[in-house]
């Protein structure tokens, strides 16, 4: 593994990188578009592409760049680098907005629970933050064992919800992220990602400054509470459009970062469209071998990245650790 | 005796200490000094068996420390550590039993009774031996964590900067529990101290380490020089001799 | 007065326990009473184990909001079955005498207990690392048991939803016997050892310097913790925040961490919480296959309420 990500990091030396990385993500979405059960080659091509494929492609890169992002975002609010939005319980928390909004309110737009869904992701980050200030700064695993937990609590709340409300059926859809629902139509909110990767390259180098802490912040005259809360909503709105168009999508904002930050450092706009370009190939690529896997049949885009994921993570702990 | 013998370590990757060798006499106050990052608290660790050792020997009473069993060394030597873990909620008396522990695994007979309240009454923690330790002040926990160890009944007590966090006065009162322990119990007392005047003030003798290496060892008197003092964390300080004490002005 | 508050624990115990046998008997009573009895059994046993393997897990580890499943460990039991499904099928798996299948599961968790955990014990690595490469193991089990649920057909991933959600309501029995001797055994160990744990709560630091051999205990713990979890995810399937809950109960009630107390309050706790939650819905409310949702939710404020509180230690 080491092995590889050095050569990675060898072979990393700009513009060269960034060619290799366009032929990369060229060849997955390629991959993406004529993967599935129909082939292209029966039928109506074009409309197959137009409906499905196209919007399925184009979903899986919003939401790897979305989480990926919102991860990025985390990591500064949380100042831990292991953190993201499916391990600070932003993902749960959305899916028990969704849920309630479902119960309490089910002739609502999809808008609208996506309202109220960023809303409770907003409330369960933000008591996420506000309790793991009480963790003590050495040992900076604590915070992702914390918030594993956390969300794990969440989920069962949402479970409890559900079962209370008679939902336990719909629940799959939104704690396992999964794009084979995808479809011309039912996707485009999803847009709004587009929106909030804009908004975060604009705010790139205030965000830099608020990763080196309030205090350094504040004196290079950084409002760093506001630049706090406008981080909490990013990562509340990017954690919510993912869950409400295609579930929960686990560790793509842990992993990405992570990695991209031992190859390119930590200045924000340097390391922001790796980030961006990383989620969404990784999310692309879990989701075409989920299509793989057992084909004809799907294996949803949540096992997979959770297997994934998970391995990845093992593997960025035990570096960390060898690092000291 | 604690006889050091080329001890290395590497903790990590990063060498910590390289090939120290020392004898700490019986009943002394020995003080461990030098700057942040000299591998004081690891040589200590070692000599209490908390990190394993890789290379050299250390011995504690003829005792081997790596290859000892842990109960047996338990009765000839202890650490302080001020660290409960799960049990805040203790009392100060069920604290001070575990000192018994060595010795009964945790069935306290009337003999272990007695040792009990005999470190409650000489620590002054008789009133207090109710108190669960959250409720303590820091300057009286530490008293209880001592008297844990006084109870422990062990030849030899490691102390790892006992003195953080606590104000002047119950600095001075620590210090002098401790020197009490050597001269009236023929105890052997090592502390790791950050202030160079609590040194000058109370040990025997004193090991200055740097960068992983005694660099010095001997009475104050001999190590605590402006040359030495110097070696050690690189400025120049003054030493004054005030009646029998040394004072050194490091805060210019 | 720590101990009588264990004598009330255990009355209330018995009391749930009597009310669970009791109540609402109609109909063939030998047979209705045999049939309770048989599930009585099973609930103390997951009561017992759970209270038992959270109490030893927080104190080796100092932790207070720790509980064995986020070490992975029933989920690695799940991942044992959903790979005998896979390999023999749905009609073959079903074919395995349970007993047999319990004991691979548990075969291969203890060794991979041992071939994960102990490394990074000995290792002296910081506990936090230890945990927190648990809890990933855990979502990697998960995830990996559902990705093979997913590659065997529909047909198979039926029969594995059976053993994926913790229920009180249909515990296994053939496995009735054989958890019972090992809880029993795990649990008198941990009695005889109950100085060592008091010791162990101290710290590695602590516990070191009054002659405690700290891996070795470590390790022994640990293969407690092991085969505790397995019996109560065997009978019952996964509980999460159950320990969780009943440890702190326990805590509170008896106001002291010594584990003379704390051990048999929190099992008696534990017998209550089952085997009173389980009469009250089953004859109350009518919807007892639900005491796993409810316990988990509770486990689950109990533990934000910890938290919250900062008595996370």
């Amino acid at each position: 593994m080491t092995a590889i990500a050095s050569a990675i990091a060898s072979a990393v030396g700009g513009r060269r990188a960034a060619l290799w990385a366009a032929v990369v993500f060229v060849l997955l979405c390629a991959a993406s578009l004529s993967v599935g059960v129909a082939g292209l080659s029966d039928g109506a091509p074009l409309e197959l592409l137009l409906v499905s494929r196209l919007p399925r492609t184009a979903a899986a890169i919003l939401v790897g760049a979305g989480l990926a992002i919102a991860g990025l975002v985390m990591q500064i609010l949380a100042r831990n680098r292991f953190v993201d939005a499916s391990i600070a319980g932003t993902e749960q928390s959305a899916a028990l907005g969704i849920l309630l909004a479902t119960a309490v309110w089910p002739a609502a737009s999809v808008a609208g629970k996506m309202a109220v869904a960023a809303a409770a992701a907003l409330a369960g980050t933000a008591l996420f933050l506000v309790l793991v200030r009480r963790l003590p700064p050495t040992e900076p695993f604590l915070m992702p064992l914390f918030g594993i937990v956390y969300g794990g609590v969440i989920a069962a709340g949402v479970t409890f919800v559900a079962w209370q409300m008679d939902l336990l059926q719909l629940l799959e859809t939104w704690l396992n992220g999964d794009l084979s629902g995808i479809l011309r139509g039912r996707y485009e909110l999803l847009w709004g990602v587009g929106v909030m990767v804009v908004l975060v390259w604009w705010l790139a180098d205030a965000l830099t400054i608020a990763s080196l802490g309030r205090d350094t912040g504040t004196g290079l005259g950084l409002d760093y509470e506001r630049m706090m809360q406008v981080g909490l909503v990013i990562v509340s709105v990017l954690a919510a459009l993912t869950v409400v168009v295609v579930g929960m999508v686990p560790f793509v904002g842990l992993i990405v970062p992570n990695i991209v930050s031992r190859l390119r450092g930590d200045n924000l706009r340097g390391a922001l469209p790796w980030v961006a370009a990383g989620g969404a190939g990784l999310t692309l690529a879990c989701d075409v071998l989920g299509r793989l896997l057992r084909y004809p049949y799907e294996v949803p885009l949540g096992t997979v990245l959770g297997v994934v994921g998970a391995a990845a993570f093992l593997w960025l702990v035990r570096g960390g650790r060898a690092r000291g | 005796m604690i006889a050091i013998d080329g001890v290395s370590l590497t903790l990590q990757g990063t060498p910590i200490l390289h090939d120290v060798s020392a004898t700490l006499p019986k009943g002394e106050l020995i003080a461990l000094i030098g700057p942040n990052g000299a591998g004081k608290s690891s040589l200590l660790s070692l000599v209490a068996r908390l990190i394993p050792l890789q290379s050299g020997r250390i011995t504690v009473d003829g005792l081997p420390v790596d290859r000892t069993p842990g109960r047996r060394l338990a009765r000839t030597l202890t650490i302080m550590r001020q660290d409960t873990g799960l049990a805040a909620r203790l009392t100060v008396r069920e604290l001070v039993g575990f000192g018994r522990f060595p010795h009964s695994r945790g069935r306290l007979t009337d003999e272990d009774r007695r040792h009990i309240a005999a470190a409650l009454a000489e620590f002054d923690l008789t009133e207090l031996a109710g108190r669960t330790l959250d409720a303590l002040s820091g300057g009286q926990r530490q008293r209880a964590f001592v008297a844990m160890a006084f109870c422990q009944g062990t030849d030899y007590l490691l102390l790892d900067e006992p003195l953080n966090n606590l104000d002047m006065m119950y600095g001075r009162q620590m210090m002098r529990i401790l020197r009490h322990l050597v001269d009236r119990q023929g105890r052997t007392v090592v502390i790791v101290l950050h202030d160079i005047n609590y040194a000058a003030a109370y040990a025997d003798r004193i090991v200055a380490m740097k960068d992983g290496r005694i660099i010095a060892s001997g009475p104050p008197d001999a190590v605590l020089t402006t040359d030495g003092l110097e070696a050690m964390y690189g400025y120049r300080m003054p030493v004054h001799r005030i009646g029998d004490r040394l004072f050194i002005p490091h805060h210019d | 007065m720590a101990e009588r508050r264990v004598w009330l624990a255990a009355a209330l115990a018995l009391l749930c326990a009597a009310a669970f046998l009791g109540l609402n008997l109609r109909g063939n009573i030998a047979f209705v009473l045999e049939l309770r009895a048989l599930k009585l059994l099973a609930l103390v046993q997951v009561a017992v184990a759970v209270a038992v393997a959270t109490v030893l897990l927080q104190t080796i580890t100092g932790n207070r909001i720790l509980t064995p499943s986020i070490m992975g460990l029933d989920a690695l039991y799940l991942l044992g079955q959903t790979a005998l499904v896979f390999l023999l099928g749905g009609i073959g798996f079903a074919a395995v005498d349970p007993r047999l299948k319990f004991v691979i599961a548990l075969a291969a968790m203890v060794g991979l207990a041992a071939a994960v955990f102990l490394p990074l014990v000995r290792a002296r690595h910081s506990l936090t690392v230890l945990l927190l490469t648990g809890a990933l193991l855990g979502i990697l089990f998960r995830s990996l048991s559902s990705l093979l649920a997913r590659l065997i057909d529909p047909n198979d991933f039926a029969v594995l939803q059976g053993v994926s959600y913790a229920n009180f309501n249909a515990p296994q029995g053939e496995l009735l016997a054989i958890g019972a001797v090992l809880t029993a055994v795990a649990a008198a160990v941990a009695w005889r050892q109950r100085h060592v744990l008091d010791v162990m709560a101290l710290g590695p630091a602590g516990a070191i310097s009054l002659g405690v051999d700290w891996r070795w205990s470590v390790a022994g713990v640990l293969l407690l913790v092991v085969l505790l979890v397995a019996v109560s995810t065997a009978l019952v399937g996964p509980v999460a925040f159950l320990g969780l809950l009943v440890v702190a109960l326990a805590e509170r009630l008896t106001g002291t961490r010594r584990h003379a107390v704390l051990l048999p309050a929190a099992a008696c706790i534990a017998v209550t919480v089952l085997a009173g939650g389980q009469a009250v819905l089953q004859h109350g409310l009518g919807g007892a296959s639900t005491l796993g949702v409810v316990v988990e939710f509770l486990g689950g404020l109990v533990f934000l309420l910890l938290l919250a509180t900062g008595n996370r230690r």
